[in-house]
């Protein structure tokens, strides 16, 4: 064992709490925002700052922009993965004509009512 | 005998043994990606057909407790980096301090979850017989204010009129809801019981500049958790809610 061979990258506490305090502005914006009606943009904006958290996180705390390039690669495929799942799937359910595909539903009997 | 980073013979250098312990955990991430990419695609395909049951569902959550939540999780991941950075800069002590910052704020995120599922059940939300969208304004806690609960008493006709079956697909949001959000904290009990592990070999004090492979492995899985409920927060709390 020797500890000079070791050639660890390692992150100063000044970059995580400088990111600690991007993700709480994100939290902050995001809770701001969700009490305004933007319409189409409400999800849009939630998951765009979602995404910028998400980066920040997967970049800075779990040290992907210090990690080597095979590390980088599985990360981007976990994302083409996922990509690949949500939208093909959703190409599938947004262009059937809404009476073709009913989801199912619990039928649960309704004890009250308004 | 326990492990002091001492080099296996597979492995060339120790940075090459790191970098190759960390590789296994983030292709462990990528499945754990895929299993919550699941129920998320099973909440947009849901929530696309039943949007107004999904929007009065979204509005029965108490949006105060999610946001603290929110922020003891972030607090928590900033802990769990400190940690980190205390084991690879020798500081023992330090290390200790900091997986116990991030056991107890990962405890307060599964009490205040746990509050919030009773709230549920106080407000028979729970899927099956007695399931009643309706019952909270129904049975208003005394104090609340009128010209609020006559808001959403009438929101809630709207969707009714929208939605016949408004009371079934409201179930399908809430089965979600603590599908998603069970698994999160099942995540979590997961991740406090490493912290348990890690706390008992860091108060030996065997982690250094040389080993804390374990320090950073439980971290990359403690962030990627934080990762899930950064998703979860805005997906479940937020976007339906405009008042």
């Amino acid at each position: 064992m020797n500890a000079a061979e070791h050639t660890d990258h390692i992150v100063s506490p000044k970059i995580y709490v400088a990111i600690f305090f991007a993700l709480m502005i994100g939290t902050l914006l995001t809770v701001m925002a969700a009490f305004y009606n933007l319409g189409p943009w409400n999800i849009v904006v939630a998951l765009g700052i979602a995404t910028m958290k998400a980066t920040l996180v997967v970049l800075f705390f779990m040290h992907a922009k210090y990690s080597p390039g095979r590390t980088k690669v599985v990360i981007i495929a976990a994302i083409f993965w996922l990509a690949i799942m949500l939208v093909l799937t959703l190409t599938d359910y947004e262009t059937r004509s809404g009476e073709e595909v009913r989801l199912a539903s619990p039928a649960v009997p309704t004890l009250f009512h308004v | 005998m326990h492990r002091t980073g001492e080099l296996y013979g597979q492995f060339e250098t120790l940075e090459q043994q790191k970098d190759s312990a960390a590789l296994g955990m983030w292709i462990f991430l990528v499945t754990e990606v895929l299993f919550f990419g699941g129920m998320f695609m099973t909440y947009t395909v849901n929530r696309h057909e039943f949007f107004t049951a999904f929007g009065v569902g979204g509005n029965t959550l108490d949006i105060k407790l999610g946001t603290a939540n929110t922020i003891v999780l972030i607090m928590s991941s900033l802990t769990m980096a400190m940690a980190v950075w205390s084991a690879q800069t020798g500081k023992k002590k330090l290390v200790t301090t900091f997986l116990i910052l991030t056991l107890g704020l990962g405890c307060v995120f599964l009490g205040i979850k746990g509050i919030e599922y009773k709230q549920k059940f106080d407000h028979h939300l729970i899927p099956g017989h007695n399931f009643d969208i309706s019952y909270r304004v129904n049975h208003p806690e005394p104090g609340e204010s009128p010209q609020v609960l006559a808001a959403e008493r009438e929101e809630l006709a709207k969707a009714w009129a929208a939605d016949p079956n408004l009371n079934s697909h409201a179930q399908l949001y809430v089965s979600l809801y603590f599908a998603m959000t069970g698994l999160h904290a099942l995540h979590m009990v997961v991740g406090a019981g490493l912290l348990l592990w890690l706390l008992s070999q860091a108060v030996k004090q065997r982690f250094t500049p040389a080993y804390n492979t374990p320090v950073e492995i439980v971290g990359l899985y403690w962030h990627f958790v934080d990762i899930v409920w950064i998703y979860l927060f805005p997906l479940l709390y937020l976007i339906d809610r405009h008042r």
